[in-house]
């Protein structure tokens, strides 16, 4: 059972101290925070879009939603027209919900056998895992977005509107970016969970592990730098406009554990094609989800639809034609 | 069946903590009491379908072709090109558990190879040695399988796809919980497929397919022995309500070709709703002149086709298309059955239609136009019904199922592959006064199983038909003790089969009735005698004196 988490989360300190020492160590700045940089975006976008393409290129030869509420029926029966939509518009208002505010998640619950002279089995409404995913989804946008100022010069003031909003609680100085923190906190409940929950535990995979202490890596590097090392900000900032405009340049005074926090989101970047983080592609396109349930009044046409042998009533009637006679039912042919 | 296991000691061994350990290197033990028995080649060879011989899941050989990993390699690469939903699903899952608690046969037998997630990996982990960059890349490094969470096709991983695909109902009640909308009964759905092409199908499945195929239905019942059937009916109703109900069959140029599971026909408690059709067609017609007929070559609405693979239901399917055209008819209403309505719903039109030679259907006596079914020109007979009863097309004395305290099962597939939740109810407030719904997280579109579906309702894996079903009776016991409920009403041909077992296993005092049965005891017939009588020939409601 460690080696399932065991093995993720020294990859995940393996790649930070190749980075940090070969940075301190061997001086390949030019390595860790340029090549593999630009390596790691490349196979993320090339990868993303092939994976999607992919996808788009299997064929959707039935109309299969999972319908969660009252069909679309005779009109006084009031429908669902979001958890059983009948139009584009319900389709559209139902991805919606999925994607921004992971609404079946939302649904979750918790069962519970309680075997005494009752033996009831009971169901609760289990919310954890939807905040927590709402959480750590959310942080990460934030915090994604909010390095956006290091790769735009002039710093759009969109962006520091919400830095404004991030460091609302005026903590420490620098002030405390609540979307770091949560981030944080949030990938630490989810890997909790993972480990302590008997059936979490047993399903999960070195693969399930293995982003989470990346992303906890990445997290917490970015908090040591921010809040405790300090690094040079205007250093970095040259850097990474250094690489946005292809005229990368290492800057002076940046340290190992700078080049071991790229290092590893190069490395969360280069795996996301290739791992299950391609959800975030992936719901797009479900079919259960992204189609409306309106077969019997819209016919879905089948790409590969073939012909296929039957029994046809010829044969049938041919098989059973006296008998047919007998009973009194009506035949095509007598004889 | 409850000799091998008493509800006491099934209830012993629910234990929902899985244990220490990693399940990829757990071989699989086929334990008898849960699996079905395997195809006989008869069966097999009706459709001509691969691999037909008799083989048994508890010897060691399973009598494979040679080349059968090849076989299975061409069959998934075949299906991740044909289906999308297949692809994604093998790739997106991360694995966050919340379908894990959510199937009825992980909640009563605790096996945790029965949690959604799980029964998907079997498959998936093939997938990802096979099929995937990742994948490929980590086999090459020596312990790298483990660490992508691949393995490799082997006997033992072929032998535990099968005990598990056929220990799923196709239900989709955890792909409602799944935020990228995984849904296991497709993936269930494909594994069978693959399992079909090295002919490792279940008699219980097999055998129906091949009668459907063959007779036109999954009972095997031969043209003159299915008009036999119906005569009875006719004759116990004429003894209840002195009015002659007898029906058409395989009338050219009638309205509307009526079409419903064979079980409604062959066996007890679905006969009492088959009574129910004969009875609303009676009324109908002697009302308001409406002709509907019957067919014995298309005299099967449910589709064994659909457990075994998407060719096979549409071979199945093709005869309902085929007969409304042979009998000019002027569009189709379907009965009550469970998978059926997801086949007509979300596969029909699309596999053997269009359905041109049909009209867009229009309920002759309200006037409705079923919007909902104007390219398919399929009506489910809740719908149907439901609209009669608002217009006030239909005269009906709710006390004469005074005695029944109602509740409702909501079908897996009308529930979460088309949404048919309010027809039902609307039918069962309007003949029935006292009706109670179970816990809101074990109704509608969170329905729980029967426990018996998609081709699993036989006798040899009672036990997991049993564990299964659980959820569901555990429900039904909670209203049955809160309000005296003695009836739960359903609409599928395979509930009224299996709730009965079940009932009769966990909760003794409920009786399972389908919702036309209602129908048919509160539809005042014209010119009808007093009846003194329901339709299992037991006193009505105030009759029971009359009755010594």
């Amino acid at each position: 059972m460690n080696q399932k988490y065991m093995v993720p989360l020294a990859g995940v300190l393996l790649l930070f101290l190749l980075a940090y020492a070969g940075v301190e160590g061997a001086g390949m700045q030019w390595f860790f925070g340029i090549i593999v940089p630009y390596v790691a975006v490349i196979a993320f976008v090339g990868g993303f879009v092939r994976r999607v393409m992919g996808w788009a290129a299997s064929a959707v030869p039935f109309r299969i939603p999972t319908t969660c509420g009252q069909q679309k029926s005779l009109p006084w029966i009031k429908q669902n027209c979001i958890d059983n939509p009948d139009k584009a518009s319900g389709v559209f208002m139902r991805m919606v919900l999925e994607i921004f505010l992971f609404r079946s998640l939302f649904r979750n619950t918790k069962a519970a056998f309680n075997r005494n002279e009752k033996n009831k089995l009971t169901y609760s409404w289990e919310i954890f895992l939807w905040v927590g995913a709402l959480a750590f989804h959310y942080s990460f946008l934030v915090v994604i977005i909010r390095h956006l100022r290091f790769f735009l010069e002039p710093v759009p003031s969109c962006l520091k509107f919400l830095e404004f909003f991030d460091g609302i609680v005026q903590l420490g100085l620098p002030g405390l970016f609540i979307s770091g923190a949560v981030l944080l906190l949030a990938a630490l409940f989810l890997l909790a969970r993972r480990i302590f929950d008997a059936k979490v535990s047993y399903i999960s995979l070195a693969a399930d592990y293995f982003p989470l202490f990346l992303i906890i890596g990445i997290a917490a590097s970015g908090i040591a730098m921010r809040y405790f090392t300090k690094v040079d900000i205007i250093g970095i900032k040259s850097f990474t406009m250094g690489l946005v405009t292809f005229h990368p340049v290492i800057p002076d005074g940046v340290g190992g554990l700078f080049y071991a926090h790229i290092f590893m989101v190069s490395a969360l970047f280069a795996y996301f094609p290739v791992s299950k983080l391609m959800h975030m592609g992936g719901i797009f396109l479900s079919p259960t989800r992204n189609m409306a349930n309106n077969n019997r009044a819209k016919r879905h046409v089948n790409p590969w639809n073939y012909a296929v042998d039957i029994h046809t009533y010829e044969q049938y009637e041919d098989h059973f034609r006296e008998k047919m006679i007998d009973a009194g039912l009506p035949v095509d042919k007598k004889e | 069946m409850s000799d091998e296991l008493k509800p006491d000691e099934l209830l012993d061994k629910v234990d929902h903590t899985p244990s220490q350990g990693t399940w990829m290197t757990e071989s699989v033990q086929i334990r008898p009491g849960m699996y079905c028995y395997a195809a006989k080649p008869e069966s097999v060879e009706t459709l001509g379908l691969p691999n037909a011989r008799s083989w048994n899941p508890m010897e060691a050989d399973w009598k494979l072709p040679e080349n059968w990993q090849e076989i299975i390699h061409n069959g998934i690469k075949d299906r991740l090109e044909k289906f999308r939903t297949f692809k994604i699903f093998m790739d997106v899952c991360v694995r966050c558990g919340a379908c894990a608690d959510k199937c009825h046969f992980f909640l009563g037998t605790g096996d945790p190879k029965n949690m959604p997630v799980l029964r998907a990996e079997l498959l998936r982990s093939v997938y990802r040695n096979d099929f995937t960059t990742a994948g490929k890349l980590l086999q090459k490094i020596p312990g790298g399988d483990k660490l992508g969470g691949g393995r490799p096709l082997t006997l033992d991983v072929l032998k535990e796809w099968w005990y598990y695909f056929f220990q799923c109902t196709e239900c989709r009640r955890c792909s409602v919980f799944c935020p990228y909308g995984i849904d296991t009964a497709e993936i269930t759905i494909m594994g069978r497929e693959l399992l079909n092409l090295l002919g490792l199908n279940i008699d219980w499945i097999a055998t129906p397919v091949s009668n459907c195929y063959q007779t036109g239905n999954h009972l095997g019942i031969q043209p003159h022995a299915f008009k036999d059937m119906l005569d009875f009916f006719t004759e116990d109703i004429e003894e209840i309500t002195g009015v002659d109900v007898a029906p058409q069959f395989n009338k050219k140029g009638a309205d509307i070709l009526f079409i419903t599971p064979s079980g409604d026909v062959f066996a007890d408690p679905g006969t009492y709703t088959c009574q129910g059709y004969m009875i609303l067609f009676k009324y109908l017609k002697d009302k308001y002149d409406l002709d509907v007929t019957w067919s014995t070559y298309a005299s099967e609405g449910g589709n064994f086709g659909f457990f075994t693979s998407h060719e096979t239901m549409k071979r199945l399917n093709a005869k309902m298309y085929a007969e409304a055209k042979r009998l000019g008819v002027k569009w189709i209403l379907g009965g009550e059955c469970g998978h059926m309505w997801r086949v007509i719903n979300q596969y029909m039109d699309t596999m053997n239609g269009p359905a041109d030679f049909l009209e867009e259907p229009v309920n002759p006596i309200t006037g409705t136009k079923f919007e909902n079914a104007k390219s398919t020109k399929m009506v489910h007979i809740t719908e149907f019904t439901a609209d009669l009863i608002k217009h006030g097309k239909l005269e009906l004395d709710k006390s004469r199922n005074a005695n029944r305290v109602m509740t409702f099962h909501d079908s897996c597939n009308p529930a979460r592959g088309m949404g048919l939740l309010d027809e039902p109810r609307y039918i069962i407030e309007n003949t029935c006064d006292n009706f109670y719904e179970m816990p809101i997280n074990t109704i509608r579109e969170q329905t729980f199983c029967c426990g018996s579906g998609a081709g699993l309702n036989a006798g040899e894996n009672i036990e997991l038909r049993m564990a299964g079903g659980l959820p569901r009776a555990n429900a039904v016991k909670y209203v049955h003790d809160k309000f005296g409920v003695n009836t739960l009403g359903t609409i599928c041909a395979i509930d009224r089969a299996a709730l009965s077992t079940l009932m009769e296993y966990w909760v003794p005092d409920v009786e399972v009735y389908g919702i036309h049965e209602l129908v048919g005891n509160a539809l005042i017939l014209p010119g009808e005698q007093e009846r003194e009588m329901d339709l299992r020939m037991e006193p009505l409601p105030g009759k029971e004196e009359a009755d010594e």
